[in-house]
């Protein structure tokens, strides 16, 4: 039998006609999630055609991006943005009754953002093919999930009959190797990884994520690389399970229970790629050589060392770039001055985000003048923060400690930045007018976003991290 | 979806790399339940002057650009987001065909569900188009290349279901829902092996 890779295994599982040169394959989806801005045309569409939704009970709804970050008034009322966002999400809600599915809505103590309630809930788990209309559905490729973003006409495909028509992408496989120094995270690790293979690096191409690196990362972390796995181009990422995927998911609502965990998991073992197994491209990186690592372009492939010199533009599209940001070729991002800082998204809004900036935050305060907005990603991450305390740090900083939500980094609920302003953000993409027309967006780690909130500027965070210090 | 077989435009360029759909549609306008009337929001930070008149430094506000099907991008095209409100908007602004020599994955799908030529070219015939805004191209969809006003030919790849789908109208649930018996027995099959 031919060696073969994870990403091929998962594949290989789930085709329910193969491809032929005419034909795509018929891919058949696990778990499909679903939030308010990508479903309702899709929900209209099975109305008109008369149908149903084929598998309900492998669909999981959510409110997360329209949806305001400020608590409901004395009446209920939420401080929607626009009438139009709050019909949106009254549109899910009446979507997802007349059609059976579960949503985690406002009265949920499980709504959060989609791609962080979905492993929480033990929802997203090794093996399966997981899809939403969200280019970072690539988050669940941390559980060894083949899992991707699709457009609206898809999710009515899925919705209508549990299936997709896909041609096999190719295989990447990133070898992270070495060590990543002290005070550098997985959050400086991917955007490094994108600086050096390109903003469409990744384009057509399944990354497998593999080597010591990766292997001795938390869930929390490796959720961070596979995240942004879209920001290079590539439709997944993935990461192999292991022990550390089946301790952070056992005993949770989704996840099987009793004996058939212990099936679950000896069947789940054998997602790895085979010894052998061939990628269409490989790639190393040396983890020893990451250091705080921030953007300081329009795409999230424009990511440097924070005090390493800008380059110089090559070309009009990487000057208009600069321009647009600010930023001085020859110049390095520290020190930049800052208007906004958030902390949250699918990218970096879990227990262990919060705790890293809280840490930096812990008996200081955000510098006058800054704006700094913590935005946990779900209700259970909001309960678990509060439990240790950590919106008390954030509080007695002077930052806002937010309801759940995507907030900032899409900036379709009224949390945003204006014009000129420049913020750093947790956050998973640095486009132009991304967080607020004209906003100037700096993608960074929860700590260099702490670190930068205390300065006032562009920080090294290990300046301000005890452990590092010592 | 109606048959996409032909396309007969002049150009329109955009010289810029990686237009991500952002631009193409920022996401506060992502609001609506609705695909229709996107188009005068299409690229519209880049389109409008802040008072809302016409930006005349936006080359598709420029003259020759007006009214144009085809539009020529620098690569990278697409990237970014799985909002297929980026299709739509360009589809109801007028654009019909997107010339490109690579296109983001997630946007090059939702295009072509929608009819939308999105379509990736060999780099020196992407280039020569780049520096050349404004000429008459046919495209043929069957055939597979884009006519130049001199004759000349430019071929173009094309995943061989889209462009059956394109030139047939194909609605692409209907082909699934065609293989309804298929997914049943998958599904059998998996539930039994559990």
């Amino acid at each position: 039998m031919t060696a073969k890779t994870l990403f091929e295994k998962v594949w290989n599982a789930h085709v329910v006609a193969p491809e032929t040169t005419d034909t795509p394959a018929i891919l058949y989806i696990d778990l499909h999630l679903v939030h308010e801005v990508t479903s309702p045309q899709a929900f209209s569409e099975l109305r008109e055609r008369g149908l149903q939704l084929r598998r309900p009970d492998r669909t999981l709804a959510t409110l997360d991006h329209s949806t305001p970050t400020l608590p409901a008034d004395a009446n209920g009322e939420r401080p929607y943005a626009t009438a139009e966002a709050k019909a949106q999400v009254a549109q899910l809600e009446t979507n997802c009754r007349e059609f059976g599915v579960e949503l985690h809505g406002w009265d949920s103590s499980d709504r959060g953002i989609v791609h962080v309630i979905g492993p929480e809930l033990g929802a997203t788990q090794p093996g399966m093919t997981i899809v939403c209309g969200d280019s970072h559905t690539s988050t669940h490729g941390a559980f060894g999930a083949l899992a991707f973003g699709i457009g609206t006409t898809e999710v009515g495909h899925v919705m209508a009959t549990q299936c997709l028509l896909q041609r096999k992408p190719r295989t990447l496989a990133i070898h992270v190797d070495g060590q990543l120094p002290a005070g550098v995270g997985a959050k400086d690790l991917i955007l490094h990884i994108i600086g050096e293979i390109g903003v469409d690096g990744g384009t057509g191409h399944v990354i497998e994520y593999r080597g010591d690196v990766i292997e001795a990362m938390s869930m929390d972390e490796r959720m961070t690389v596979c995240n942004m796995s879209i920001e290079a181009g590539a439709r997944a990422g993935l990461i192999a399970p292991d022990d550390t995927t089946f301790a952070w998911l056992k005993g949770r609502p989704r996840a099987p229970q009793g004996a058939a965990w212990e099936t679950a998991v000896q069947h789940w073992r054998a997602l790895r790629s085979d010894a052998g197994a061939q990628y269409d491209r490989e790639v190393r990186i040396d983890a020893s050589k990451v250091r705080p690592t921030v953007t300081y372009g329009t795409h999230p492939g424009m990511a440097i060392a924070m005090d390493k010199p800008v380059p110089a533009a090559r070309n009009a599209m990487e000057k208009r770039a600069l321009d647009y940001m600010k930023a001085e070729a020859g110049k390095p991002m520290q020190g930049t001055a800052v208007d906004v800082v958030f902390v949250g998204s699918c990218t970096n809004s879990r227990l262990s985000d919060l705790r890293e900036a809280a840490h930096v935050l812990r008996g200081r305060r955000v510098a006058e003048g800054v704006r700094m907005l913590v935005v946990p990603g779900s209700e259970a991450v909001r309960r678990d923060a509060e439990s240790e305390g950590l919106h008390h740090v954030f509080t007695a900083a002077g930052a806002e400690w937010r309801v759940p939500g995507c907030s900032m980094c899409i900036a379709m609920n009224g949390d945003l930045a204006q014009p000129g302003q420049l913020v750093v953000s947790t956050s998973n993409r640095n486009f132009e007018g991304r967080q607020g027309k004209g906003a100037r967006t700096v993608l960074a780690s929860p700590a260099t976003a702490a670190a930068s909130a205390v300065a006032g500027r562009i920080a090294d965070p290990r300046e301000y991290m005890t452990e590092v210090a010592a | 979806m109606r048959p996409v077989t032909r396309i007969h435009s002049r150009t329109a360029v955009l010289t810029d790399e990686n237009i991500d759909t952002d631009r193409i549609i920022p996401a506060r306008f992502l609001t609506t339940t609705e695909r229709a009337g996107l188009g005068k929001l299409c690229f519209n930070d880049w389109r409008y002057q802040a008072d809302g008149s016409d930006n005349p430094a936006f080359p598709l506000n420029q003259p020759p650009a007006r009214g144009c099907a085809i539009l020529v991008a620098g690569r990278n095209f697409g990237c970014g987001s799985s909002r297929e409100h980026a299709p739509w908007a360009l589809l109801d602004y007028g654009i019909q065909a997107v010339l490109c020599s690579e296109i983001a994955d997630i946007f090059r799908n939702n295009a072509l569900k929608n009819g939308l030529l999105a379509l990736v070219l060999d780099e020196a015939e992407h280039r020569w188009l780049l520096e050349h805004p404004g000429i008459e191209l046919s495209i043929d969809v069957r055939e597979q290349y884009v006519a130049l006003p001199d004759g000349g030919r430019i071929g173009f790849q094309l995943e061989p279901f889209a462009r059956h789908c394109l030139l047939n109208g194909v609605d692409q649930l209907g082909y699934l829902q065609h293989h309804g018996d298929a997914i049943t027995a998958y599904e059998q099959r998996v539930e039994k092996a559990a």
